[in-house]
């Protein structure tokens, strides 16, 4: 094959100087391009490696999946930079990685690693009670997590380019995701049967800035990808969520603590591909071996609850 | 003419729903294709952003779904096979990079039809995601908003193909007969004006 000649007359105008990184369509496109996806967390490159062969669109960095957050205690932290890096040069597919809640020299150094997205995540312990991450600061995309629309709202207008329900991570049990999403995509059809009056109200009710809220109204739908997360373990969790009306899944605990992680990734691959085929999810759904136990969202007390950190 | 074009756009994983919506907005109706047998109506084919290495697992796997009512054979086959039959298709970003004869450093599964060598994610990490204006005669002399995220570079190609931008880098947009090619992303753009040249190629083969 012959080299390149450019065919361009001259005047080249696509050089570096026109180039702007970091705009909002640059930060919401990424995932954009991550829709009908799977995104699985992982701590080392071994699972990142087994993630992506599995299918995975993107892996999720983190210190430890919040299950064993959940058993061990203790604060959770931005994962060791170390095992981020070795993670970057495992695999091809995106690298997202947690930081905490208001916890924003950790968003730098994520940025500064080359992660491609950070997750300001309630499963992490907060860095701070009262403010999230000026996100509009940043060069990449952040995901937040969101219980309904105004949270979702409140996130957007920090500068999230990606929503995902928060459910209830560690559980197992994905009743929390379904009620936010519901929530959430709920909210979004009351809102457009509203007048355009009634929206400042509706606005002020939800807590969320009434430009955004105008948004909404008029797109029928966030202005950004909304993924679902927290409890999803089966392929049938999540293609409910599918159904449900997300753009994609995050599954956490539900792989690496199962007892075949790299069937049931594939499973729940297939399963977000064709949410909407009965037939394929009873095939991919057979002999996947133990789910992890996890235990439900109701037998969790006050303390142990996530999805109320940072709304 | 162009209500009766049936466009698929590849509906494995990635930002199909984007394209479908230009394809509405100028007329068209595009199909959703997740299995290898909705190829047979089709006039063109779009492949769209997305994760390559995914695509890749999704495509084998669902030629071995039992539950098929009849065998099919693998949705890139089967897009070849069109392909090579004159269907138009045009990748943007990942459809580039699995339309493809080589893609540098891998041996990742491809439909491999294009007589190109991609570089992947070849700008670095999302922070070198990029809006870069683009100057593109094929289209006029207004600039095209070229969007770049985690983008492939094109490195090399064969003497039929036809080059049709270039930066610094390498060149990121390609014709080759009924192939075109885009490593940034008209879809997520309000300008339809690479959606309309893939229409005029499907347009004139017809």
């Amino acid at each position: 094959m012959a080299k390149v000649k450019a065919t361009s007359n001259g005047h080249h105008m696509n050089g570096s100087a026109e180039r702007k990184t970091g705009t909002e369509t640059v930060k919401r496109a990424l995932p954009a391009m991550l829709k009908g996806g799977v995104i699985m967390d992982v701590v080392n490159a071994e699972q990142a490696k087994i993630a992506e062969d599995a299918g995975a669109c993107a892996v999720m960095a983190l210190e430890r999946v919040p299950s064993d957050i959940r058993k061990d205690g203790g604060v959770a932290r931005m994962s060791d930079p170390q095992l981020i890096i070795e993670i970057i040069e495992a695999v091809s597919i995106p690298v997202m990685a947690k930081a905490r809640i208001g916890h924003f020299v950790e968003a730098q150094i994520l940025e500064e690693l080359g992660v491609d997205c950070v997750d300001e995540s309630e499963v992490l312990t907060m860095a701070d009670e009262e403010n999230h991450i000026d996100k509009n600061r940043f060069t990449i995309p952040f995901v937040c997590g969101a219980r309904n629309l105004g949270e979702a709202l409140r996130r957007i207008s920090e500068g999230a380019a990606m929503i995902r329900t928060k459910g209830e991570a560690g559980t197992g049990d994905v009743v929390e995701a379904v009620r936010h999403a519901r929530s959430i995509f709920g909210a979004i059809r009351r809102l457009q049967s509203l007048s355009k009056d009634e929206r400042y109200s509706f606005a002020k009710e939800i807590g969320a800035p009434i430009d955004l809220v105008n948004e909404v109204a008029d797109l029928g739908k966030l202005p950004v990808v909304n993924f679902a997360a927290g409890g999803i373990a089966t392929p049938a969790d999540a293609a409910l969520m599918m159904q449900l009306g997300v753009d994609g899944v995050f599954v956490g605990s539900g792989i690496f603590k199962s007892s075949d992680p790299a069937k049931r990734a594939a499973a729940i691959v297939k399963a977000t591909t064709y949410y909407n085929d009965a037939a394929v999810l009873a095939e991919v759904s057979r002999g996947l071996g133990d789910p992890m136990v996890g235990r439900s969202a109701k037998s969790l007390s006050e303390s142990e609850l996530l999805a109320v950190r940072g709304i | 003419m162009k209500k009766h074009l049936h466009i698929g756009i590849l509906a494995l994983q990635g930002d199909f729903a984007e394209h479908a919506q230009k394809l509405r907005d100028l007329g068209c109706e595009p199909v959703e294709i997740r299995r290898a047998n909705q190829l047979e109506s089709l006039d063109g084919l779009i492949i769209p952003g997305g994760e390559s290495t995914t695509n890749a697992k999704l495509e084998a796997a669902a030629s071995s779904f039992s539950s098929s009512a009849t065998p099919e054979i693998p949705i890139f086959d089967a897009i070849k096979k069109k392909a090579q039959n004159g269907m138009p298709v045009w990748g943007t970003c990942m459809g580039s990079i699995l339309l493809a004869k080589e893609i540098e450093g891998s041996a990742q599964g491809r439909i491999g039809l294009m007589d190109i060598s991609v570089r992947r994610n070849a700008f670095g990490p999302q922070r070198a995601s990029a809006e870069i204006p683009l100057e593109i005669p094929a289209l006029g002399d207004k600039p095209f908003p070229g969007i770049f995220i985690r983008a492939p570079l094109f490195i090399k190609a064969g003497k039929k193909v036809e080059v049709l931008c270039t930066i610094d880098e390498g060149f990121v947009m390609a014709r080759e007969g009924n192939l075109l090619a885009t490593a940034f992303h008209p879809e997520i753009t309000s300008d339809d004006r690479v959606h309309r040249l893939f229409l005029n190629m499907i347009g004139s083969g017809k």
